[in-house]
């Protein structure tokens, strides 16, 4: 296949109108064929397809398009538009009882993620929200689900409530409400057992659940590789249970997600989370709209700020890009960059949000390792060699200490010199620049040139909080 | 007459197919009474038609690519053997659709097991595909064939992921090897080898974590564990079974390509085909990489894995339409 996912493959075949002063219908033709196909191959159920492309088409062949002065761009914005609406404009919020105790039910296929999920959820409903959550195994079926869900528990400090495998969930969720009652949980996640759709005694034991959690939200786990089949899944647990929102999970696999796509047009069901990732705390609210920027290739810039919002200190930012700015950046402010930069998360993740990278990435895979490398190189300088990088650049048997200090090479400790000097240098342009002119495309040129990856990254972070 | 008389011609054949039917069922019911509407309400074979199929083939999840190739072909047997009728198309389908994973070669779904030898299977997949039912099944087929099995640990990340293992070497009364969670899951395949070698086994089934095919470092972690088995041990990995979920969509075939790349995937296990999921991304698979489907995973019981037959999943698939 020419086109790994829905974004190259969508950005290609527009890329054909974009470059045209005017649109024929042939061109619209071809186009719509590229789109089609790419959203097939993104698994989109194709009831959703057909009426997206003729949705688009029509609104393409209209003289809107006509008359205005770039023809492209408004197809882009047709096509993103539709995506956007096909998948609901704003992020749907759960809904949280002020008093007495929220209650949620996970649901789903077998493996769709469900367990982990419940424990992502209540870690991150405890940070955000304040809530003192309790999990509640009723995997009884699958060996050893009461014991992932207490493993899980235990990592997060999460009360997990369980009764083993010979009583019936009905009977543990009975017990598990009284049990929060007088254990002052007021979130109760209830983490069920996988089972098919079609399986009507295992969906019955759902609804029995159901009638005595009385849960608000009942939240379907959707693994995000799945096919067309997704639509017939969502469906089945919807009428069955009135579902109140979905979960896609798996989606930093390089699945194209199109069940995302398809999930809302046909069942109408909001997805409220995604699943980023196999650590605890790699859940992330799902905003559709930015959803479908990702699709188009525009990047996730709003996730990305929200990220780094969250795990970094403003004024420290700020800090070390006036320092950065005036040129007196030094190791001690450079192993500050790395570390803040490991509480954002992995690198690839954040790269990826960033419009233009996700290409520019291509291939040359972040390495995570570099970081640590890095770390332990600068660790090995004396205080004052921290301080005062000249030092360090100066005097060979000071750099070869460093190398043997830390165990890798003098041409090791020679890159980490020299992408401070660099680093260094390409901050102070960027403080010259216009920012008006800042550009992905322009600041993308002017840090390809960088040594290690992880620079890019961080220009580009900054820029986004200054303007 | 027909290719399909030929195809289930024998009594026995027909009772396997059962289950096939009986898994599938929602499969037929769902896409393929479609394709029997369709068919029965056209007159003519026109581009319409072909249309149509297209997106019916796409509906059972069988990989965009391999479809247009699919539907391509069948234009040309139609110009070919100058075919109008719709009726016609139906035994075409079947044929070519039997052809497209056969290619004239013998395709079996059996396991390279030998006597003689320790045989090593190892497990991949990615998150939730279902790779620790899978082996709890493929073991308790080789125990009741009187062979010595032992089930490794080898998912040293995921909770509760050894105890799982465990739970089932104790139902189908495997030998059972792990190391305390978080242990490098190379040394621990090292360490079991040792074990094997000492303790007489005959078939070690090694259970991974779940990856998701495009984290790099866990697909490195994977590469060093096919490394150091088959360093310990000439020849093995014997089989690289590939767990796909039938829900899966196109990214199948993208585990396919990467997981191959990494471990060279010698079968493909499809998992949950009881579902209403098609699991037609498996003939894209086979189609386009050539790697077979060993087994079917038809439910959540002990003996609930058949191995592949690609005439009862045809039959499955298609029985709907006669």
């Amino acid at each position: 296949m020419a086109f790994d996912n829905l974004s190259d493959r969508l950005q290609m075949s527009l890329r054909r109108v974009t470059g045209k002063g005017r649109l024929t219908e042939k061109d619209i033709e071809e186009m719509m064929r590229e789109v089609r196909l790419s959203l097939l191959e993104a698994d989109v159920n194709f009831k959703v397809v057909k009426a997206f492309t003729k949705t688009v088409k029509e609104q393409a062949m209209g003289e809107k398009i006509l008359k205005g002065l770039n023809p492209g761009q408004q197809v882009v914005k047709i096509v993103h538009d539709e995506l956007k609406n096909i998948m609901g404009e704003k992020a749907a919020p759960l809904t949280l009882n002020m008093v007495g105790i929220t209650k949620i039910m996970m649901v789903g296929l077998q493996g769709a993620g469900k367990t982990t999920t419940a424990g992502k959820l209540a870690y991150y409903l405890r940070k955000n929200n304040n809530l003192k959550p309790l999990l509640v195994a009723l995997d009884i079926y699958r060996p050893a689900a009461v014991e992932q869900l207490k493993t899980i528990g235990a990592q997060l400090n999460i009360d997990v409530f369980e009764m083993g495998i010979f009583e019936k969930p009905q009977t543990i969720i009975k017990k598990a409400l009284d049990f929060a009652v007088t254990n002052g949980n007021n979130l109760i996640i209830a983490d069920t057992a996988g089972r098919l759709h079609i399986d009507e005694s295992m969906m019955q034991e759902l609804i029995d659940i159901k009638d005595i959690l009385k849960p608000e939200e009942v939240l379907l786990n959707l693994d995000a590789m799945t096919g067309q089949d997704a639509v017939n899944v969502a469906s089945s647990f919807h009428e069955q249970l009135n579902v109140t929102g979905a979960i896609l999970t798996k989606l930093d696999g390089d699945t194209r997600g199109g069940a995302a796509l398809s999930l809302r047009q046909v069942t109408n069901i909001p997805i409220k989370f995604m699943g980023v990732g196999e650590k605890l705390d790699q859940i992330e609210v799902f905003h559709p709209d930015r959803m479908a920027s990702r699709i188009l290739g525009m990047g996730d810039v709003l996730s990305l700020v929200d990220k780094v919002t969250e795990n970094i200190d403003e004024d420290d930012m700020m800090g070390l890009m006036e320092k950065m700015m005036s040129g007196k950046y030094n190791y001690n402010d450079f192993l500050k960059q790395i570390k803040m930069l490991k509480r954002m998360g992995s690198l690839g993740g954040i790269m990826k949000l960033i419009p233009g990278m996700g290409k520019a990435l291509k291939g040359a895979n972040v390495d995570e390792k570099q970081t640590i490398y890095l770390k332990a190189m600068i660790q090995s300088m004396t205080k004052a060699e921290r301080k005062n990088p000249a030092l360090i650049s100066r005097s060979s048997s000071r750099r070869r200490r460093v190398a043997s200090g830390s165990g890798r090479s003098v041409s090791d400790v020679n890159r980490l010199i020299q992408s401070l000097e660099q680093q260094t240098q390409m901050m102070k342009k960027m403080g010259s620049m216009d920012p008006s002119k800042m550009n992905s495309a322009s600041a993308m040129s002017a840090m390809r040139n960088t040594p290690t990856k992880q620079k890019k990254g961080k220009g580009k972070n900054r820029n986004r909080f200054r303007y | 007459m027909g290719f399909f008389d030929k195809l289930f011609k024998s009594k026995e054949k027909r009772i396997n197919a059962q289950k096939y039917k009986l898994g599938m069922s929602k499969t037929r019911s769902g896409v393929f009474n479609n394709l029997k509407i369709l068919l029965e309400s056209s007159t003519e074979i026109t581009d319409v038609l072909f249309d149509e199929l297209e997106e019916l083939f796409i509906m059972a999840d069988i990989g965009v690519d391999t479809v247009i190739k699919f539907v391509n072909h069948l234009r040309d047997t139609v110009e070919m053997k100058e075919l109008s009728s719709p009726e016609d198309l139906k035994e075409i389908i079947i044929e070519e659709m039997f052809k497209l994973y056969v290619k004239d070669e013998i395709v079996s779904s059996n396991l390279d097991i030998k006597n003689d030898r320790l045989n090593i299977i190892l497990f991949v997949g990615v998150n939730g595909a279902g790779k620790t039912t899978t082996i709890g099944k493929v073991a308790n087929e080789y125990i009741l064939k009187g062979k010595k099995v032992l089930m490794v640990a080898g998912d040293t990340f995921r909770a509760g992921a050894i105890s799982q293992l465990k739970i089932w070497s104790k139902r189908v009364k495997a030998d059972f090897f792990s190391k305390e969670e978080g242990s490098d899951p190379s040394s621990v395949m090292f360490d079991a080898i040792k074990y094997a070698e000492n303790n007489d086994i005959d078939i070690i089934l090694c259970d991974t974590a779940g990856r998701l095919q495009n984290k790099v470092n866990l697909m490195r972690e994977l590469g060093k564990i096919n490394k150091v088995i088959a360093r310990e041990c000439v020849g093995a990995p014997h089989e690289t079974l590939l767990v796909v979920d039938a829900t899966t969509g196109q990214n199948g075939l993208s585990q396919a390509k990467i997981f191959n790349e990494v471990t060279n995937i010698s079968g493909v296990v499809l998992t949950k085909l009881d579902g209403t999921a098609k699991g037609g991304i498996v003939l894209a698979i086979k189609d386009e990489l050539d790697i077979p489907i060993k087994y079917v995973g038809l439910g959540e019981k002990i003996d609930d894995l058949e191995h592949f037959d690609i005439e009862e999943y045809i039959y499955g698939m298609f029985s709907g339409i006669f």
